[in-house]
């Protein structure tokens, strides 16, 4: 047991604090209220190599481990989560996939540009009616000589608007369920790719996302991403390492709550004194400090899972499950310390309480958390 | 980062989980429904040095270090919390005089605790009208020729009658608040120490627990442990490291009701979302548990400042392992599950000793607002 940062670690942390700080937080609100895509951060985050933290340097990525991915991810998402999602998909859900699962050549054609952030990735897995489901994919694939042509929706797809690369999941046999299943590197400005108008969301709202139309889409057998009717193997792998980028940001949220909380419970008074002094504010701000170290523990044991090469499949469930449910409830809490002020737009706390919704809700539902955890641990 | 024991704390682990799987738990059941204390069972422990876990092996402990010790104890106490209770003041007594303590009280004292040949070592720190706040207590320690003689009541003090060795604190003059009491160590057979009724609890009923009185209790000026004055500061560093233990005790009671639940679970043919949910909820919170108390741990094995820490690994712990015991008893259905109930019994305790869930909170939110 030993649970100290590596100098690296440190390293990494101070250099994402501090970018967080100075460059993130100012802008977090007017990028919430502009529902705009903060272009300007993913290029800086590109600059210090934090958009493939975890890929190696000779795919133009940070070279680092899971755990400083970790660790910035939740200094990124405590000024702004919805720049956290934007790192966390790019990082988990397109490099991480590419990397595990690519051959040489497409690491070098399409893993370097998006792991050095020149471009931005997005993951095409979700349908109007494959959610939590994933299995019960429509979209379609059929051979057509050396090319497959692919047709289908894509819903809710996070960087849709804006990205240059898609991992795509298409079912190719429905017949064999989810071994039908095939994963696909699409590039966004292939014939036939459309999106939608940008999805209107409670929160996260400098984080675009969109339904991805597709229309007869013809991609050589060159984009195939692992093998034909591996696709679920690559999903799910994929979602293992994407619940330890979630819990970080919800890791995020939950303390930009707390650290929001404390400094204006030391300051507002009621009845002569410090509301932190009232027994009912300290008792809340003990919880949500108590449930947030207890998240960054299974988080980081997560992250350190994967480092290692070991299964984390229940691992990275709980912290996602943990941390998801711990940010709404610091942000809850949160809105009730500001009161009335926790309310209106000029304080930051509303948007921690819409931002967190999202964490309980994607990459797995918490309930489809829990049934991962339990089947991981009857098969034990 | 380490989130695993490294091989010594894992062999002294698998040692105590040995011991608890093939003496413990087979008659834990009937301590508890008898209400008999585990004599023969404290001298084992002694015999396994898992009474000085965290102690100087020149003094008989096994100098295991912090995390060896929350793990040893979680594993005592998955099989039987009564006996891990009594273990753990054994040890957080033996660590507070190798802490406080003279070389020739260390010497004296602290192997009698080691070696078994105390029994038990016993915390007289509570008094009926000083619970949650220690330093309202009224017995009293006046200066004499030799010594000092102690006045007064103690309460709910786990041990208190079969332990050889008792550190007392008292009152070392009339003076209100924390700076004037101070810290005894007191032998069981001191005349004017007498045992009042044991208490009939709700859960850990193979522990004992019972009033201390004490009236004109001559002890000599060697029993004073540390400076006059020191007392608070003592016992409030004496809780800290005992947070973690009851922090571990805590997780062991859940994770017996976990368990048992899970391999009840793996027999049936089809359990519902509610049931699984429930599994894993109660599998995510001890893991959570964990983390958090060999985290305490870790820190004051390496000298960090881990008070906040220990709050939380507690508070944590023990609430999760409330939520665990119940959840068992949800999911078991209508089974009949002895263990189940005596697992919840013994739970609740753990909201309320070394520190109520309030307490906790309190020492956590005080870090926060500084």
């Amino acid at each position: 047991m030993d649970l100290t940062l590596s100098d690296e670690q440190q390293l990494v942390q101070k250099t994402a604090a501090d970018f967080a700080k100075n460059e993130v937080l100012p802008r977090a609100a007017e990028i919430d209220r502009a529902h705009r895509h903060p272009k300007e951060l993913v290029a800086r985050l590109a600059e210090l190599g934090m958009m493939g933290i975890a890929v190696p340097e000779q795919y133009g990525g940070g070279g680092l481990d899971a755990i400083s991915y970790a660790i910035a991810l939740e200094e990124i998402s405590r000024a702004c989560a919805s720049t956290g999602v934007i790192m966390s998909v790019n990082n988990s859900l397109v490099c991480d996939p590419i990397l595990k699962f690519g051959s040489e050549e497409q690491k070098q054609k399409w893993l370097t540009p998006l792991a050095s952030g020149k471009k931005l990735g997005c993951f095409g897995l979700s349908e109007p009616e494959a959610g939590s489901d994933a299995a019960a994919q429509k979209t379609t694939a059929r051979p057509d000589g050396d090319d497959w042509v692919i047709s289908g929706v894509k819903n809710w797809i996070t960087n849709g608007p804006v990205a240059d690369t898609c991992v795509l999941f298409t079912m190719n046999d429905r017949a064999k369920g989810h071994k039908g299943i095939t994963a696909f590197i699409l590039p966004m400005d292939q014939k036939g790719v459309r999106c939608g108008p940008p999805d209107k969301k409670l929160g996260i709202r400098g984080s675009q996302s969109c339904q991805i139309f597709l229309d007869e889409v013809r991609l050589h057998k060159s984009h195939l991403l692992g093998e034909v009717g591996g696709g679920f193997k690559v999903a799910m792998s994929t979602l293992d390492g994407g619940r330890i980028g979630i819990a970080a940001q919800a890791l995020g949220i939950a303390r930009a709550a707390l650290e929001d909380a404390l400094a204006y419970a030391r300051d507002r008074k009621t009845f002569g004194k410090a509301i932190i002094e009232h027994q009912a504010i300290q008792f809340k701000l003990a919880d949500m400090a108590t449930e947030l170290d207890a998240a960054r523990l299974l988080t980081w044991r997560a992250a350190a899972l994967k480092d290692g090469g070991a299964r984390h499949s229940k691992e990275s469930a709980m912290a996602k499950l943990f941390a998801s449910e711990v940010a709404n409830r610091a942000a809850k809490e949160a809105v009730q310390i500001f009161g009335g002020n926790g309310y209106v737009e000029d304080f930051p706390v509303e948007r921690h309480y819409r931002d967190a919704k999202i964490t309980e809700i994607y990459e797995g539902t918490s309930e489809i958390q829990r049934l991962v955890i339990a089947a991981s641990l009857l098969k034990e | 980062m380490q989130f695993d024991l490294n091989s010594a704390q894992g062999q002294l682990q698998i040692r105590a989980r040995t011991f608890a799987n093939e003496v413990l738990a087979g008659r834990a059941a009937e301590r508890d429904r008898t209400s008999r204390f585990p004599v023969e069972e404290m001298a084992a422990l002694a015999d396994l040095k898992l009474l000085g876990i965290n102690i100087p092996s020149v003094l008989g402990g096994s100098e295991a270090g912090v995390v060896a010790y929350a793990a040893c104890m979680e594993e005592i106490a998955r099989a039987d919390a009564s006996v891990a209770v009594t273990m753990a003041v054994t040890n957080m007594v033996g660590e507070v005089i190798c802490r406080f303590g003279s070389e020739d009280q260390k010497r004296r004292w602290v192997p009698e605790l080691t070696s078994g040949r105390a029994v038990a070592g016993a915390f007289a720190l509570s008094e009926p009208q000083a619970g949650s706040d220690p330093a309202s207590m009224r017995t009293l320690a006046t200066k004499t020729k030799n010594g000092w003689r102690l006045d007064g009541t103690k309460q709910w003090i786990t041990s208190g009658d079969r332990a050889r060795l008792l550190i007392v604190w008292a009152r070392t003059d009339q003076g209100a608040g924390g700076k004037s009491i101070s810290t005894f160590v007191v032998g069981r057979d001191t005349r004017g120490l007498s045992v009042g009724k044991p208490e009939d609890k709700m859960g850990l009923r193979g522990s004992s627990t019972v009033p201390l009185s004490f009236d004109g209790c001559e002890i000599e000026d060697q029993a004073l442990l540390g400076n006059v004055g020191d007392g608070l500061k003592v016992a409030l560093a004496a809780l800290d490291g005992g947070r973690i233990g009851i922090g571990a005790q805590t997780l062991g009671i859940g994770r017996a009701a976990f368990e048992e639940s899970l391999s009840a679970s793996k027999t049936r043919s089809e359990l519902s979302q509610h049931h699984q949910f429930a599994l894993a909820d109660m599998s995510m919170e001890l893991d959570a548990a964990r983390l958090l108390v060999w985290r305490a741990a870790s820190l004051k094995e390496t000298a960090q400042p881990f008070s906040r820490q220990a709050s939380m690994a507690k508070l944590f712990a023990s609430e999760a392992a409330g939520r665990a015991v119940s959840a068992a008893l949800t999911i078991a259905g209508n089974q009949d599950n002895a263990a189940l109930h005596r697992y919840y019994r013994d739970a609740r305790v753990t909201r309320i000793y070394e520190g109520t869930s309030e307490i906790q909170r309190i020492v956590i939110g005080r870090a926060l607002s500084r």
